[in-house]
């Protein structure tokens, strides 16, 4: 199928950007293009102007800067997949791209789109929950940070004001003793989760909870943050008693919809079962195995 | 609404035109310019038929806007052969009977090609990722994974 007639600008700019964005209502943001050409095809999205960010300098690039992991919005999932420094060091990052659709869409699709399109199916909202990451977005006024907590505001729809765009986010530098995990079901390789677990735990010196990030993804109409089972977790052993309460809280925490992908019942209890599992693999990893 | 001039460069030659910003890539190759061995097959993003490269990399053509790929580089299964004779991996294909519709089978070796030459010596587990965004409905999986093998191996032997 062919998208409805729109307008597009592919500015050099980040400025030149903003304000493109700013000048039409009906405008948006082309990153990867590999959620919103497929929907504009559907005629599910009908933007009348889009503002390509794939000519802009400077919005692609994996770092460490000042305690944090800095990744450009314009990151395609790829280049995450075959950083050394992301495979070392972000166990759950490294997790996540590896399952997020599939390697050719991978090619396009940025980690800037996929948390910025506001999809509960997306991967990296979980991911990013349980890191207790930042976005930075620029604006006409200049630039904010927003922590991912308050990003998420309902079903495809995000703190971003309209002509503002997200330009990076950061996710906390990885520190001794910690770990994740990403474990997620899906039919076949491409197709969104029918429920996903993102996992990332610290460790103090007695081996006990530190910290504890779980995020949820496809269960509700915004990736979720199991904030009841990463409250239990604190300052608790790593035992498995422990890890399966905290899976019980998270599948409460969990609201999942009967779909082709399974019923209610179904996809809660496939959020405990991969709680217990990316907990029990993020804690692994935090001890170094 | 929006009309971009675009100079693409296919297979190695340069291709100018005047497009709709919402022309897709796929349909720029097979509509525009008869280049019919992209093939679309689920439009979804879903099933890799339609896989070109695009500055090397392996992308799939019907979630891509022709006027994206302005001024960069497009390969498609046209480009593989040269002079008449089937390249590396069409010729493994060939020989290992890594196709029976022919459907995915331009879209699948736009694929391996790119994954071998950054993977020239592949697991079976590392070619079975490398092509899990390419379906083949005919389900002949097995002698595609062979057919990437043969190639990689091809290439270890020199030629």
């Amino acid at each position: 199928m062919i998208p409805p007639s729109f307008d597009y600008v592919a500015p050099k700019t980040l400025s030149e950007a903003v304000a493109a964005l700013g000048q039409h209502e009906n405008s948006k943001v082309l990153a990867g293009g590999q959620s919103l050409i497929p929907l504009m095809r559907f005629r599910l999205a009908g933007p009348t102007l889009l503002v390509d960010l794939n000519r802009v300098e400077g919005l692609s690039y994996i770092e460490e800067k000042d305690g944090w992991l800095g990744i450009g919005a314009m990151t395609r999932q790829s280049a995450i997949e075959h950083s050394q420094l992301v495979s070392e060091k972000y166990s759950l990052l490294a997790d996540t791209v590896k399952v997020l659709s599939d390697p050719v869409v991978r090619n396009l699709g940025t980690v800037g789109g996929n948390i910025a399109n506001a999809d509960p199916v997306n991967d990296q909202p979980a991911t990013m929950l349980a890191y207790g990451a930042e976005v930075v977005a620029v604006g006409p006024d200049g630039e904010r940070i927003i922590p991912i907590t308050s990003f998420y505001l309902d079903l495809y729809q995000s703190a971003l004001a309209r002509d503002e765009i997200l330009t990076e986010v950061r996710v906390p530098a990885s520190r001794p003793r910690s770990g994740g995990a990403y474990l997620k079901l899906e039919r076949k390789v491409g197709d969104y989760a029918t429920a996903a677990v993102a996992a990332q735990v610290e460790l103090d010196a007695d081996g006990n909870f530190a910290s504890v990030g779980i995020g949820l993804t496809n269960v509700g109409l915004t990736a979720l943050k199991a904030t009841e089972a990463e409250d239990f977790l604190k300052g608790k052993a790593a035992s498995d008693a422990n890890l399966r309460q905290a899976a019980a809280l998270a599948a409460e925490a969990a609201q999942p919809i009967a779909d082709v992908r399974g019923s209610e019942e179904y996809k809660r209890s496939l959020v405990k079962t991969y709680t217990v599992r990316a907990l029990r693999l993020a804690v692994q990893r935090a001890k170094g195995g | 609404m929006s009309k971009h001039h675009i100079n693409v460069t296919i297979n190695g030659k340069s291709h100018e035109a005047d497009v709709e910003a919402r022309l897709l890539l796929v349909h720029f190759l097979r509509e525009n310019l008869n280049m019919t061995g992209t093939h679309i097959g689920c439009d979804t993003t879903s099933c890799g038929a339609c896989t070109v490269q695009l500055n090397g990399k392996p992308v799939k053509s019907c979630a891509v806007l022709a006027v994206q790929a302005d001024g960069m580089e497009v390969k498609t299964v046209e480009g593989l052969a040269q002079n008449g004779n089937l390249n590396l991996i069409q010729q493994a294909m060939h020989e290992n009977h890594g196709l029976q519709c022919g459907y995915c089978t331009p879209g699948m070796m736009m694929t391996a090609s790119a994954f071998l030459e950054r993977n020239p010596h592949p697991t079976e587990d590392e070619i079975r990722h490398a092509i899990s965004g390419n379906l083949c409905r005919c389900t002949g999986y097995m002698n595609i994974v062979k057919a990437v093998q043969y190639a990689a191996d091809k290439m270890a032997e020199g030629g």
